[in-house]
């Protein structure tokens, strides 16, 4: 099965069904509890930094880990899963000083990916995860000099793009994920485009943006409305909202998201917030009861979950949405959609 | 489009550009970042929509000035809420701009100017960075100047970008060259012309396009006269702006506002920029002379405004938005004013209004009206604290009315509607829940529960707010909070809450309020459930005809009637204990001077076409003088009437025994009364309602009454009219209209306290007995609640109303002498007013059996409530 073939299949499943994403694999890694040696396996036994925590690294070191995750999250029945790629690149890897081979692990962690949505005897499509990096574009880590960057438009955008091309062979999407800075994203696009350019491969791009808090806004401070403006160029597959957020708090952005963006949208939230000990206990009905309300006011086209979510609780949104009519994809008048934190609009 | 584009107008910041702006630019030279970012925050304050970034400098590197300035603007989020344009004739200039914006940008610009290919990678690049773009009129040839030459390159221009680029339409911005006229070249005199042209023929060719411009250029040749280029620059967007400019690069605190440009300059302006006249130029340079130097001077011209009474002096203040004086004037205001709030009702309301007609009419733009709505709120603000005042005093700040959740909804920054329905019901005693602007749906939702509030009211100015509307009004049916929702605000319509707002949520009275004035009514109507019940049902009614009248489409479905009547209101028990007689009972003798004061003088202004409140209607800007003129006139008139006495009214009052009997009332004489029942379906619990729901089936009673002022009246009008008085005439007959209503208020008032007698212990002011607090109803047959005319027939015979007090019916069912009310009295505790809306078939056969009609005839006496085409029936019979 090509791409192609898999995109249309999943583009035609999605005209009557919900389709599901998978779960969280951050929090999936977390449960074998591997240690710093496991982590560093025969092949950077002797690395010169702490390399634990480091989960795109397990890419290399515990494929084995990695595709069970996957292979879980498939029988839970998502229709899409999330390459374990969202810091493997130059910059988010320069943390474990292992921007040297985060190509290597991009490209790793879409290929394992791969194995496991090929052996699940249907079509399961693949989406290579690209992260937000660790450094922001659009905000200054010295208050006391707000002109101030510590990342480069071009930096951002040449670390996506070699993170695009070693994951290209093996995914049938890029997910430009956990957005919390717009210009990072914008990069990713940019990224993204460059790449079509270069190679003539027209890979489809989804984009996930994230409401950090109950201020409804950005962390670099747009309102859902505006970060959809912004990104519209990309002309996404499908656009939505992940993470920080639990289902409550997350509605009635996904809401307005909804109501704005003329392509399918996404959402992926958190089994509820973190308890004081940063785990989450929303149990999988909970979840499953919220988004089935979203699906029953045709508010997405894909659901799936983000940080806390495990297998039971794909398998528990998966039924409870089973047989609900996905969003209707709305036609918004022609006119000039412009953003600054806010969004803009002149009708044609 | 068109129509969209002329209301629509968005204001281009210019002065963070360092070519048009010398102190900007003296700015970023020195490197003073600081005081550079606060330029952009005043044009941002001053309401530009958008802001232009130029670095295009000899002395600048263009690509570190634009990095650093976009990059401090980033960390500002009152400048940053905004879009940017990014301005550079150098291409790294704009491509460093790019890289440093996260919201959707403009580029300004790209051209032809050195061929397809740069134009088309120029494009792209724009495109993969998420821009929309401004296009130049240049081409390899040069700039545009014709308006020729404009539209044939914006239209190649378009075609590449749309066709071979994929760009949206929609993000395509023309710059067909705002060029100067009046320069003393013959060539240049037709360049104002050439660019309004050129924009009506792009807005008709290029779909979905917009079009901007640098507006200052085109008064290029008289720099130093401010005065001049001001009136250019208002006289041209006057002319451009219809013609499809529908963005203009200004300085947002600088524009004069049409009207007020001198007229001898206006028309030497206008005579340039029409091109109308060959000595056009000469003429304007002659005219500017007077102007020359007077930079500061509009303040010594202007100050003749100060020498008009307080009320103009307030109307010259918001217009102009000069808060200078305005504490003072208010204070003054306010000093000759019996309440602090009466300032706000009268001038400080009447200057707004002349600014929204202003707007409304293209003369003012939309920066002037955001400092029109800066001096409304310093007015406002002086007010408060003696509002507050006056409120402890009356002890109206213990007492809360109601409490009402106010919000401008998300994505609207307008709130001087709802700060004055704000104030409005603060001093009313009501508590206000005041959430600001730009307010999301769910904060609202949340703030409603938060607080227990009563009521949730919306405000908006500009479009997008009507969408919003329908978004919260469609998510309190989702989360089932279901409180009366308020809709406010320039755009908002009755058509459109009709059409879009009420339908989301059927749950809770959605109900338009036009203006500030009605705000009160409405929410004291809401805070009381016969009121509620009533004014949603009217409002229903009301929508329901606009819905049907729009939708041209099929009727709105309807319960059958043996539906309907199951979902009658069934009162058990009978209405209040029996009248103190039963019969009929004829009343004489009435003293005109205690009438007098149950009248209602508001539709008495309506009579004569002046619309307004009694007693601030005297006072209205418009119609004030007129309304003035004829209250004078009218007392005199009045001082006559009573001491000639020369009405004579009478009225008989009728109490029977009264059974309900499935949708009619059967009286103790044999009597029926029919009524007809609401068909509408209703999501609520609400029943459907006939009249006949207000009799129990056993041991009640029912009123009826007729009233006149007396046929004295048409005699004594018609002797003023032969006397060729026609002004006394109209008003003789609206007096005894007047005295009319006050009868039929006063004999209600009677029966309900003596003659029935179920509320003894009721006393209420006219004010109240005019908003109908009271308990029972006197609803009359073809108003609402039964719009069955016919049955006057049997109140009159009942009533004999003829023999008794000389009032008869026409053949249509109108009362002769014209001057004279009649209706039903009901006291149950529960009777409402309501509105019967549109009924079926089936109701209206069932009616004609009752009636004793075939059903030809009930069509046609109820033919404005049918809910189908009685017509399309006959169609079917002739096949």
């Amino acid at each position: 099965m090509t791409r192609q073939d898999r995109i249309s299949d999943l583009e035609a499943k999605a005209k009557d069904e919900i389709l599901i994403l998978d779960g969280a694999m951050g929090t999936m890694l977390q449960k074998y509890k591997f240690t710093e040696e496991q982590f560093r396996g025969e092949r950077f036994k002797d690395w010169d930094s702490p390399v634990q925590g480091n989960n795109d690294l397990l890419n290399l070191t515990q494929p084995d880990a990695v595709r069970d995750v996957h292979t879980q999250f498939i029988e839970a029945g998502a229709d899409l899963i999330e390459t374990n790629t969202f810091s493997a690149t130059v910059i988010g890897q320069g943390d474990y000083h292992m921007q040297g081979i985060a190509a290597e692990i991009a490209e790793a962690g879409a290929k394992v990916a791969r194995e496991a949505a090929d052996a699940a005897g249907r079509p399961v499509g693949v989406l290579g995860a690209i992260g937000p990096t660790n450094k922001t574009l659009s905000l200054s880590p010295d208050v006391n000099n707000p002109g101030y960057r510590e990342v480069t438009f071009d930096d951002v955008r040449e670390a996506y793009l070699e993170q695009a091309r070693a994951m290209a062979p093996y995914i049938d999407f890029f997910l430009i994920e956990t957005i919390f800075d717009t210009l990072n994203a914008k990069a990713a696009i940019k990224a993204v485009m460059d790449f079509r350019a270069e190679t003539g491969e027209d890979i489809p791009v989804i984009i996930s943006g994230t409401i950090t808090d109950a201020s409804g806004r950005t962390l670099s401070g747009q309102t859902a409305e505006a970060f959809w403006h912004s990104i519209r160029h990309a002309k996404p597959w499908a656009v939505g909202l992940n993470c920080a957020l639990g289902a409550k708090m997350m509605r009635p952005h996904i809401a307005a998201i909804s109501k704005a963006a003329d392509t399918r949208v996404i959402a992926y939230p958190n089994a509820g917030l973190p308890n004081e000990f940063g785990e989450y206990d929303e149990l999988p009905e909970q979840t499953a009861a919220q988004l089935e309300e979203w699906a029953k006011s045709g508010l997405v086209n894909v659901l799936g979950g983000c940080c806390g979510t495990t297998p039971p609780h794909i398998a528990a949104i998966a039924k409870a949405v089973k047989g609900k009519v996905p969003r209707k994809i709305p036609e918004p008048p022609r006119a000039m959609r412009l953003s600054g934190l806010e969004p803009f609009q002149l009708a044609s | 489009m068109t129509d969209t584009a002329s209301q629509i107008f968005i204001n281009i910041g210019e002065r963070t550009n360092v070519t048009g702006s010398a102190k900007f630019r003296n700015l970023i030279k020195a490197g003073d970042y600081d005081a550079a970012v606060d330029v952009a925050r005043q044009q941002v304050e001053n309401g530009a929509q958008i802001i232009d970034v130029n670095m295009d400098e000899g002395m600048l590197d263009g690509v570190e000035a634009m990095t650093t300035f976009l990059n401090l603007i980033a960390a500002e989020p009152d400048i940053a809420r905004v879009p940017i344009m990014i301005d550079s004739s150098k291409w790294e200039v704009i491509e460093a701009g790019l890289k440093c914006v996260q919201g959707k940008a403009v580029v300004n610009s790209i051209s032809l100017k050195e061929g397809e290919e740069q134009f088309l990678e120029q494009a792209r690049k724009v495109q993969s960075y998420g821009a929309a773009t401004v296009v130049m009129a240049f081409d390899e040839v040069g700039q545009a100047d014709t308006a020729e030459r404009k539209f044939e390159i914006s239209e190649r221009a378009y075609k590449l970008l749309t066709e071979k680029v994929g760009f949206a339409p929609e993000d395509i911005i023309f710059d067909p060259n705002i060029f100067a006229v009046a320069t003393g070249i013959e060539e240049h005199n037709n360049y104002a012309v050439d660019f309004i042209e050129a924009c009506k023929r792009i807005r008709a060719n290029l779909p979905h396009c917009h079009i901007s411009g640098g507006l200052s250029n085109v008064s290029f040749s008289f720099r130093g006269n401010e005065i001049v280029r001001r009136a250019m620059h208002s006289v041209f967007l006057y002319h451009a702006i219809p013609a499809g400019l529908d963005m203009a690069i200004v300085n947002a605190g600088q524009l004069d506002i049409y009207d007020d440009i001198d007229p001898e300059l206006r028309e030497a302006v206008e005579d340039v920029i029409l091109n109308r006249r060959d000595d056009a130029t000469e003429r304007l340079l002659d005219l500017a002379e007077q102007y020359r130097g007077q930079k500061g001077e509009v303040k010594k011209k202007d100050m003749s405004w100060r020498e008009q009474p307080v009320e103009k002096r307030l109307e010259h203040a918001l217009v102009h938005g000069i808060t200078e004086f305005v504490v003072e004037d208010t204070e003054e205001a306010r000093q000759r004013a019996e309440r602090p709030l009466h300032v706000i009702e009268g001038p400080l309301m009447d200057g707004m209004n002349v600014v929204g007609d202003l707007f409304g009419a293209g003369k003012m733009f939309l920066p002037q009206v955001v400092k029109s709505a800066r001096v409304m709120k310093a007015a406002v603000a002086h007010l408060t604290p003696f509002i507050e005042e006056e409120q402890k005093e009356l002890g109206l700040d213990k007492v809360s009315n109601g409490k009402v959740v106010l919000a401008t909804v998300k994505g609207d920054v307008h709130d001087i509607g709802k700060n004055i329905v704000g104030v409005v019901l603060g001093c009313n005693g009501y508590d206000i829940i005041d959430l600001g602007v730009m307010v999301p749906a769910e904060k609202i939702l949340e703030a409603a529960i938060e607080e227990k509030a009563d009521m949730i009211g919306l405000s908006g100015l500009i479009t997008p707010s009507l969408d919003e509307m329908v978004f919260v009004a469609a998510e309190m049916e989702r989360q089932g909070i279901h409180l009366p929702l308020l809709i406010g605000g320039a755009t908002t319509s009755p058509a459109h809450t009709a059409v879009k707002i009420d339908p989301a949520f059927p749950s809770a009275p959605v109900i338009h309020v036009s203006d500030a004035s009605r705000a009160v009514g409405v929410v004291s109507a809401m805070m009381n459930e016969d009121d509620r019940a009533t004014l949603w049902g009217t409002t229903k009614a009301r929508y329901d005809r606009i819905r049907e009248s729009r939708a041209g489409g099929p009727p709105t479905p309807r319960l059958p009637i043996g539906e309907a009547r199951e979902k009658a209101f069934n009162t058990k028990e009978a209405s209040a204990p029996a009248p103190t007689f039963t019969g009929v009972k004829t009343f004489e003798d009435f003293d005109l001077n205690e009438l007098k004061d149950y009248i209602d003088w508001t539709p008495y202004f309506m009579s004569w076409d002046l619309a307004g409140r009694y007693p601030q209607i005297l006072e209205d800007e418009k119609v004030g003088e007129a309304a003035s003129d004829l209250w004078r006139d009218t007392q005199t008139m009045l001082q006559r009437l009573l001491g000639e006495a020369w009405f004579k009214p009478k009225a008989v009052i009728g109490f029977w025994g009264a059974e309900r009997k499935g949708d009619d009332i059967k009286l103790g004489t044999g009597d029926t009364l029919h009524t007809i029942r609401q068909q509408m379906v209703k999501t609520n619990e609400k029943p459907n309602f006939a009249l006949s729901d207000f009799i129990a089936e056993s041991g009640d009673h029912i009123g009826a009454f007729c009233v006149t002022a007396g046929a004295e009246a048409d005699a004594i009008s018609k002797e003023f009219k032969d006397k060729g008085d026609d002004y006394s005439a109209i008003m003789v007959q609206a007096l005894a209209d007047r005295f009319a209503e006050a009868m039929a208020e006063y004999m209600h008032m009677k029966v309900r306290k003596e003659l029935w007698g179920y509320a003894g212990d009721e006393a209420l002011d006219n004010d109240a007995l005019i908003k109908e607090k009271y308990r029972g109803i006197r609803p009359a047959p073809g108003y609402p609640a039964q719009p069955d005319h016919t049955e006057k027939e049997t109140i009159f015979k009942l009533l004999e109303a003829e023999d008794r007090i000389g009032v008869s019916l026409t053949s249509s069912f109108a009362m002769s002498p014209a001057p004279s009310v009649s209706g039903l009295y009901f006291a149950h505790p529960d009777s409402a007013y309501f509105a019967v809306g549109r009924i079926e078939r089936d109701q209206v056969e069932d009616y004609a059996r009752r009636k004793g009609w075939d059903t030809r005839t009930a069509e046609r006496w109820l033919a404005p409530i049918l809910n189908y085409d009685p017509f399309a029936v006959s169609t079917d019979e002739a096949a």
